[in-house]
């Protein structure tokens, strides 16, 4: 009986994992505060909450460390890698789109075709024209009626020069 | 008397054909969102802020509002439908709802839930114009220690109390405040926790937070465990209307819902859950029929229905008068105010009163909209619910780009964008919530500022805090509801030991 209690209580990866992580972020912020020069020359400066943080911070590590010990976490259920790294491409695409000026309808119509994709969709062409199709309405929307700018690149460059 | 003549101030503001347009496609928009499953008011008003920005303040805070509202009335279709609910705040109306649609009653259900939210939307926002005048009188004498006490009070229940697990709240509260400490220190110039980043020097934007969290998050949590069979959606059989029976057992539940959400929302209790599971549990209780409960019973629809509904507006009387955001969707909706350099608060009701009460009056227009949207129109909502999953999440995604781009274009911030949501998808897996976090994020620098105003006054002395009748008794609720969860965990082992 104490046996199988003392071998279910193995420590929890996960918790240590969290815990370990909220340390790491608490000398984080301690040693951010710590560069700090300017001190207020009364009350309580700019270094006062990063360090309340902190120990916070520190403190909620440690309970991670007993939790992995005592009651663990919930083990999540399967997932599905794939799916999600199709979804982080889609992101990456987006981020990159940014990066070097491609645009915002050339973004959106590779997120919209990646992330069918991870949901199990294999009809590239439909998803992509709708994809586009919701980029340059959306553009067109900031553009016209809310006199936003969203990023422009060749495509949306096309766009105008016709319009 | 004043607060009546305030009012109908406000009811000539409400009812300026752009404020009603505003309104109508607040509700829209709202019960849209609330009857997709996956995304909720919280996110679409966050979705919205970079849209809204140039847009006239008031008519922008009518439509987070109609969002906000609509959310509560479009969540009870999917759970009474397809027994998947929108929002946590129906999670209690599945539980009877979709047994009723089961049995052939949707149409009963779905019409007590959306005249019930209708008539407990209507009181409590009454309750809203009441109260908030009273509760404004009261926070012109509070100190910066009271905000700040109670502040501490709002991030333990939001984080502690409510939830699940003690520790990952808190866990999310603690990562939410660090995120608040990033940028330039208001009194001193100095940056903190930029990391020599410039374009961390604004600090981080909620929106991104909210967008990466709720949006990205949830995408990608889905397609994580998509299975490509979409939800039985059960058809709607039977007449929309309610029979004299139904009627009958409808109308105290209704009230008793009311009497419930209200109060609780103004509380910072963490949203709209508690309310509605209490009153399904009170209805449960009171109930002649208890045998029907579990089998399709009206009147555990009739209750939570009320007590979400009026929870909302209970919600909305610390945002307008104190500032302070008890839900997700309240802390997004002051990020909301922020932007157009609104500070919620004593100070709003007389600087800008108009806002104030168009605001109020618009949510009296914005539930007689939303009755005669989803009563008869219900038919139209539902096959909302026929998108395939994988446009819909797409759509979605695009945005949430859309939302983050036209914010800042900048790739810092669609890589922040792109962290938080793995930060979302780590913790929808692991058991964390995530709307302590969007709350730490932004009460956390008021909460800063609070103190150091307290500490300026007080050259410095920490027994302010305790000093204060307001302050001390609010730090005392924040320490027994930090406790009371763990002190009940203990209870419930030695009971399970005693077995």
């Amino acid at each position: 009986m104490m046996m199988s209690l003392l071998a279910r209580r193995r420590a929890d990866k996960r918790a240590l994992v969290m815990g370990l992580a909220l340390i790491v972020l608490a000398i984080v912020v301690e040693r951010d505060a710590a560069a700090q020069t300017v001190a207020s020359t009364y009350g309580i400066g700019p270094t006062a909450m990063p360090i309340a943080v902190a120990g916070f911070l520190a403190v909620l590590g440690v309970g991670h460390f007993v939790a992995a010990f005592r009651d663990g976490m919930p083990v999540p259920e399967h997932a599905d890698g794939i799916a999600i790294a199709w979804i982080a491409l889609g992101l990456i695409a987006l981020l990159l789109c940014i990066a070097f000026g491609g645009g915002f309808v050339l973004a959106t119509t590779l997120l919209f075709v990646v992330t069918a994709r991870a949901f199990g969709r294999r009809v590239l062409l439909a998803d992509a024209a709708i994809g586009f199709g919701l980029g340059v309405s959306i553009h067109l929307l900031f553009s016209k009626l809310l006199t936003l700018s969203l990023p422009a690149g060749p495509l949306e460059r096309l766009f105008y020069r016709s319009s | 008397m004043d607060a009546f003549f305030a009012l109908g101030q406000g009811f000539l503001v409400a009812l300026e054909p752009t404020k009603l347009l505003f309104a109508g496609i607040g509700v829209l928009l709202g019960t849209a969102v609330g009857v997709l499953p996956g995304i909720g008011p919280a996110l679409t008003v966050a979705l919205l802020l970079p849209v809204t920005f140039k847009l006239d303040p008031t008519g922008s805070i009518i439509m987070f509002a109609g969002i906000y509202y609509g959310g509560m009335y479009g969540g009870s279709t999917t759970a009474i439908l397809i027994n998947a609910p929108g929002e946590s705040a129906s999670v209690a109306t599945a539980i009877e709802g979709n047994k009723m649609a089961k049995a052939g009653r949707g149409g009963p259900a779905l019409a007590t839930s959306a005249i019930g939210s209708f008539v407990a939307g209507t009181f409590a926002t009454i309750g809203l114009a009441f109260f908030a005048p009273l509760l404004v009188q009261l926070a012109v004498s509070f100190g910066p220690w009271d905000y700040f006490a109670l502040m501490v009070l709002a991030f333990v229940t939001v984080s502690a109390t409510f939830g699940e697990s003690p520790l990952r709240g808190l866990t999310s509260l603690a990562i939410g405040l660090m995120l608040g400490l990033v940028g330039i220190d208001i009194l001193t110039g100095q940056a903190r926790m930029a990391f020599g980043v410039p374009e961390l020097l604004d600090g981080v934007e909620v929106t991104t937070l909210a967008v990466g969290l709720f949006a990205v998050g949830e995408a990608l949590y889905v397609a994580s465990r998509f299975k490509g069979n979409p939800e039985e959606i059960v058809p709607i059989k039977g007449s929309l209307w309610m029979s004299r029976e139904d009627w009958r057992r409808s109308w105290r539940p209704w009230l008793r819902g009311a009497a419930l959400g209200f109060p609780i929302g103004a509380l910072p209790a963490g949203g709209a859950e508690v309310p509605t599971f209490l009153s399904y549990v009170t209805e449960k209780k009171l109930s002649k029929h208890p045998d029907e409960f579990g089998h399709g019973a009206i009147e555990g629809v009739a209750g939570p229905e009320a007590a979400n509904n009026a929870s909302a507006a209970g919600t909305l009387v610390p945002l307008l008068t104190l500032g302070l955001p008890t839900s997700a969707t309240a802390a997004i909706m002051l990020a909301g105010f922020q932007q157009y350099g609104l500070n919620p608060g004593p100070l709003l009701f007389t600087e800008n009163p108009a806002l104030v009460w168009g605001v109020v009056a618009s949510l009296f227009i914005a539930n007689a909209m939303l009755l005669v949207l989803n009563l008869p129109l219900v038919g139209l909502w539902v096959r909302l619910l026929a998108i395939p999953q994988p446009w819909l999440y797409a759509g979605i995604l695009v945005f949430a780009a859309m939302g983050t781009v036209a914010a800042n274009p900048s790739v810092v911030e669609v890589g922040m964008l792109f962290v938080f949501g793995f930060l979302g998808l780590l913790m929808r897996r692991w058991d964390y919530p995530v709307a302590p976090m969007v709350v730490g994020l932004i009460l956390g620098p008021m909460a800063e500022a609070q103190i150091r105003r307290s500490m300026q006054i007080t050259l410095g002395d920490p027994l302010v805090f305790f000093e204060n009748p307001g302050s001390a008794t609010l730090l005392m609720l924040a320490a027994i509801a930090l406790l009371a969860p763990f002190a009940m965990k203990g209870l419930s082992r030695f009971r399970a030991a005693e077995d």
